[in-house]
Order: structure tokens, then C-alpha cells, then sequence
């Protein structure tokens, strides 16, 4: 094995132990950045020796070895500073002794309660929710700053600094290193939720940027989704968030054009859609079902996926179904663009008549004034009544209201169609 | 990415595992799905079960097992999502560690990723998020 080899190796191992070895960590010291300083450490002492010594059969257990060995001797320090008498009594280092001998023990069972408490710490409301996103994937997915940094296309240092500020804040919070409990469980839980989420939309439809997606993301935020559900198998919730993004993940293949454009839903080619992935979107899907109670709003939102991941043509979509769903949506979560997305259901399920009548409601909504989708999917329902005219105008107002190129030359081209549509019957 | 591991013993037996071997491969691949990094994975059934089929030049041939050249048979496989290639090869070692004897072969799969060099630019996308009938 060459320097480089051991050095791609190592990251490899950091990758897959590092959640663990901060996890585990924290609960000794009660404290995420110093956790993470110290599984630091230990990494840096592993690439001083392993190049050397070769990497260990068991890497996880050396790092953690070594790391609690700097806690121990971080922990002694902060005794000395705490009592201040200049002298560390033998009674308390040998307490700290069997305190990390309790940790060695139960280590491997708690090790799920612990990436629990990670979690719940690096989603913490105290934080921004960038400082939230930032420190997931930090200290849970085992991304570098500067993978991060290139994930969302911003600056290293100003990623870095994030980290730091949001470490700080934890500290300077006191933020216990919990799992909380009862109602709370349920208000942080939705922020955990969030956050996974948040990274998910960045990889699956990225705001800024020359591609307009970065699958990678969208790989972080499953990969903490599936790690979620395993820890807390029973919020239905977290199944249901999993199933939305291992649905929506299959299609990542068919979605976008050979030059690049994006292709809709309905018109994708759905041999190319990823079984596999839809398989188990649909299992997690069952698991959050199974649970009982009110389906919340990322099991309905995965239900609505699952829908259309269940017809094998466009045709065969059961819309009747996914307007069932959206209204259980608009219930619990209200907004113009959920009531958008229904009117859209409606419209495939009842006939174009029934979907523009919703829409209709919906223009003088303000949040949707410059909302190009408002007009194009007017437009579409008014298409397919015939009423060509009308129907040319909101292309023509969508496309001046859209950033995107791509969008506004096939807005622009339906508009046009419209146009050779309408003239025959106006000279008739 | 996704990888396919392929195990390779190295050797056949029809001595099914023991209850024991079987609890430890249990406990790994629980373990992998914990760290959400497997997607899926099987065992295969002893090459007396299988069969081959070959065409060449347009006739098909089918050869029934057992297979002789133990060498080369797969006996399981395991579809892992990983950062890396070198991730993947931290993987296959964990479960090479389990199993104590054989061969994992890593191979890349062709899936999703590919297209994150393909770029639809243009800003504005942020107004795709919520678009109706979502992508």
C-alpha cells in the first residue's frame, strides 16, 4: 500500500467511523466540539502511523482508542481548572478511570443512543438552519468543510466559520446531550426531519449553480434518512420521509434530458426509473403506514410519490387517489402551493373544468403573483378545453415570469402553439 | 455511488452455516443497514441449484451444476451506496473480517451519479421545488 493508498484509506474509515467515534465521545465529555476536536486528533494521530504501521484490522476501535485516551487526559485538565487546588486527587482520576471503562463497555450498545443524542445536538433549534445543515453532515454524514463547502457552493472558510460559531452556541447553550422527550421529541423531531430533508431538495433540485442537480446530496441526506429510521423505527414520520426521498431518488435518472433539460414527471421515461429504490421507498412507505395514527406530511407527501412510482404509465397514475392525499395535505399543512399541486390532481382526476375552478380561486393569492407555475398549469388546463386564446396568454405571462431558459423557450413554444391553434377558428 | 460486492469463498460446501455463522453475518449486515450505507444484499444457494446458459454463435447451450471451478463462484452479494471506491474496499473488509475466508470483488455500478456532470444551467431553479405534480 502506498502513502496515498493508506491516506484514501484512511478517509474512507474516517467516513464510516467518525459519526460513531463523535457520538460516543460526546457522551464523555459532554460536549459536541470537543468530541469532535478529539476524534480530530485521533485521526491526525492515524495518519502519522499508518502509513507506517499499515492501517489496523479494526481502524474504528484504534481511533476510538486513542481519542479516549485524550479525553482522558482533557477531562483530568478540566478537573484541575474546576478545583482550581492545583492537584488532581487520585480518587478523582480513578473515577474518571472507570468511567471510560463503563463507556469501553457499553459503548457498543448505546452506540445508537449516542448518534440519537448527535443527532438531535447538530439539529438543535438554538441554531441557524444552515448551522444545522452544516453540522449534520459534518459530524453525521462524514463530510469534510470542504465538501460541504462545494456541496452548496459556498466559500470554505465561510463553512468552516459556520461550524465554529454553531459549536460555540451548543457550548455557550448548554445544550444538554439528550434525546428529548414527550411533546418535545415531536417539535425537535420535525426540525431533524427538516434538516435531512433540506439537503435532500439541495441535491434534488439545486437553487444555484451551473448543475441543476447534485446527486450526491441527495445520497447524504438518504443515507442519514436510512441511519434515522434504523434508530427510531417507530416515528412514522421518519419512514415517511424516507420513502419520499428513496421515490423521488429513483427517478434522479429519468428526470433530466440528453441536452441537459429537465423532463417532467409525466413525460419521463419510467423504464428508467430505479426499481430497487422504489422498492424499498415502497417498504418504508408500508413501515410508516403500518404504525397507525394520522399520516403526517412527509408519509402523505411519500404516499403521493409512491402513486405515481406504482403506474407504469403516466396513464395508469391513480389521480383520484393523489387528490385523496393532497387534501389530507392541505389540512394539515396548508399553502397556496400545496392547494396548486391539488387543483393540478384534480384536474387529471375530474377533468380540466374542475381543476381551473380551483386554480381560478387561487389567482388572487399573493404569495403566487410571480409564481410562473400559476400561469403555465392555467395554461394547460385551458389547452385542454380548447379555449386556445386564453390559454396563449398565460404561456406567453408564465414565460416572462420564469428565470430559468430551458422553462421559458418551452413556455414561449406552447404559447406559440396556442397561437396556429386558435387562428383556424377565428377565420372560420 | 453504488457498488456491488460480489463474495467469492473460494470454495463450496453443502454443509449449510451453522447457526452461529449465520447469527454474525445477521449482526453485520444489521449493522450496515444501521450505518445506511446497504441497499440490498442476498445469499446464493449452492451452484448444484443453478445452471448456466451461454449462446454462442446463436446456439444456446445449458449446463446444469454443481460448477466445478469453485474458484470463481459467487456465493452472495451485497449492494452497498458508498462515497468512494476506497469506502466501498473499507466495507467489503468489515464483512471479509466476518466471513474469515474468500474474496469480495467491488464493482462500480452505472446508476444516478453518472449525471452529476451533466448541468441543465440557467438560475432560477428555486421556483422548480414545489412545482405541481413534483418531479
Amino acid at each position: 500500500m502506498t502513502a496515498t493508498d493508506t491516506h484514501r484509506a484512511i478517509d474512507a474509515v474516517w467516513r464510516i467511523e467518525s459519526p460513531r467515534l463523535i457520538a460516543g465521545l460526546a457522551r464523555l465529555v459532554r460536549d459536541v466540539g470537543l468530541a469532535e476536536d478529539l476524534a480530530q486528533d485521533a485521526l491526525v494521530a492515524a495518519l502519522e502511523q499508518w502509513p507506517e504501521s499499515g492501517v489496523p484490522n479494526n481502524p474504528g476501535a484504534w481511533l476510538m482508542a486513542v481519542a479516549k485516551r485524550r479525553a482522558i487526559d482533557q477531562l483530568r485538565r478540566r478537573t484541575l481548572l474546576d478545583r482550581k487546588e492545583g492537584e488532581l486527587s487520585r480518587e478523582i482520576g480513578a473515577r474518571l478511570e472507570a468511567a471510560v471503562l463503563d463507556l469501553d463497555a457499553s459503548l457498543d450498545d448505546d452506540i445508537g443512543d449516542d448518534l440519537l443524542r448527535l443527532v438531535f445536538t447538530a439539529c438543535h433549534p438554538v441554531l441557524s438552519t444552515e448551522a444545522r445543515v452544516a453540522l449534520t453532515l459534518r459530524l453525521l454524514g462524514g463530510l469534510t468543510t470542504g465538501e460541504i463547502a462545494r456541496a452548496f457552493l459556498v466559500p470554505e472558510p465561510t463553512v468552516a466559520q459556520r461550524i465554529v460559531r454553531a459549536k460555540r452556541t451548543l457550548a455557550e447553550a448548554r445544550v444538554p446531550y439528550q434525546v428529548p422527550r414527550g411533546a418535545e421529541l415531536t417539535v425537535r423531531l420535525a426540525s431533524v426531519l427538516e434538516v435531512i430533508y433540506l439537503i435532500f431538495n439541495e441535491g434534488y433540485t439545486a437553487t444555484a449553480g451551473d448543475a441543476w442537480m447534485r446527486p450526491a446530496l441527495c445520497e447524504d441526506a438518504l443515507r442519514l434518512g436510512r441511519v434515522l429510521a434504523e434508530l427510531m423505527p417507530r416515528e412514522p414520520e421518519v419512514h415517511g420521509l424516507v420513502a419520499l426521498m428513496e421515490i423521488q431518488a429513483s427517478r434522479l435518472g429519468a428526470r433530466i434530458g440528453p441536452s441537459g433539460e429537465p423532463i417532467l414527471l409525466l413525460d419521463q421515461d419510467r423504464g428508467r426509473w430505479d426499481q430497487l429504490l422504489i422498492r424499498r421507498g415502497l417498504a418504508a412507505l408500508e413501515r410508516a403506514e403500518a404504525i397507525g395514527g394520522t399520516l403526517g406530511p412527509y408519509t402523505l407527501q411519500g404516499a403521493i410519490a409512491a402513486c405515481h412510482a406504482r403506474a407504469r404509465t403516466a396513464e395508469e397514475t391513480d389521480w383520484a387517489r393523489i387528490v385523496a392525499l393532497y387534501d389530507g395535505l392541505a389540512e394539515l399543512r396548508p399553502s397556496p402551493v400545496v392547494e396548486l399541486n391539488r387543483a393540478v390532481a384534480v384536474g387529471m382526476a375530474f377533468g380540466p373544468a374542475a381543476g381551473l375552478e380551483l386554480v381560478d380561486g387561487l389567482t388572487s393569492e399573493p404569495s403566487l403573483t410571480n409564481y410562473h407555475l400559476l400561469p403555465s398549469v392555467r395554461g394547460d388546463l385551458l389547452v385542454k378545453l380548447g379555449r386556445f386564446d386564453e390559454a396563449q396568454q398565460e404561456f406567453a405571462r408564465a414565460a416572462s415570469l420564469t428565470r430559468n431558459g430551458r422553462e421559458r423557450a418551452l413556455l414561449l413554444e406552447r404559447a406559440g402553439q396556442c397561437q396556429r391553434r386558435s387562428e383556424p377558428l377565428q377565420r372560420g | 455511488m453504488r457498488f456491488m460486492m460480489l463474495y467469492k469463498p473460494g470454495r463450496e460446501t453443502d454443509t449449510p452455516p451453522s447457526q452461529e455463522e449465520i447469527a454474525r453475518v445477521g449482526r453485520l449486515i444489521e449493522e450496515m443497514a444501521r450505518a445506511g450505507v446497504l441497499i440490498a444484499t442476498d445469499g446464493l444457494q449452492p451452484s448444484s441449484q443453478g445452471a448456466r446458459v451461454q449462446i454462442s454463435g446463436g446456439k444456446f447451450t445449458v449446463t446444469d451444476g454443481p460448477f466445478t471451478e469453485t474458484k470463481e463462484l459467487i456465493a452472495g452479494y451485497a449492494i452497498v451506496q458508498a462515497k468512494s471506491k476506497q469506502e466501498a474496499i473499507e466495507l467489503a473488509k468489515r464483512f471479509l473480517a466476518v466471513m474469515g475466508e474468500g474474496q469480495s470483488e467491488i464493482r462500480l455500478m452505472h446508476d444516478t451519479p453518472a449525471f452529476d456532470a451533466r448541468s441543465a444551467p440557467e438560475p432560477g431553479k428555486a421556483e422548480r421545488r414545489q412545482a405541481p405534480a413534483s418531479r
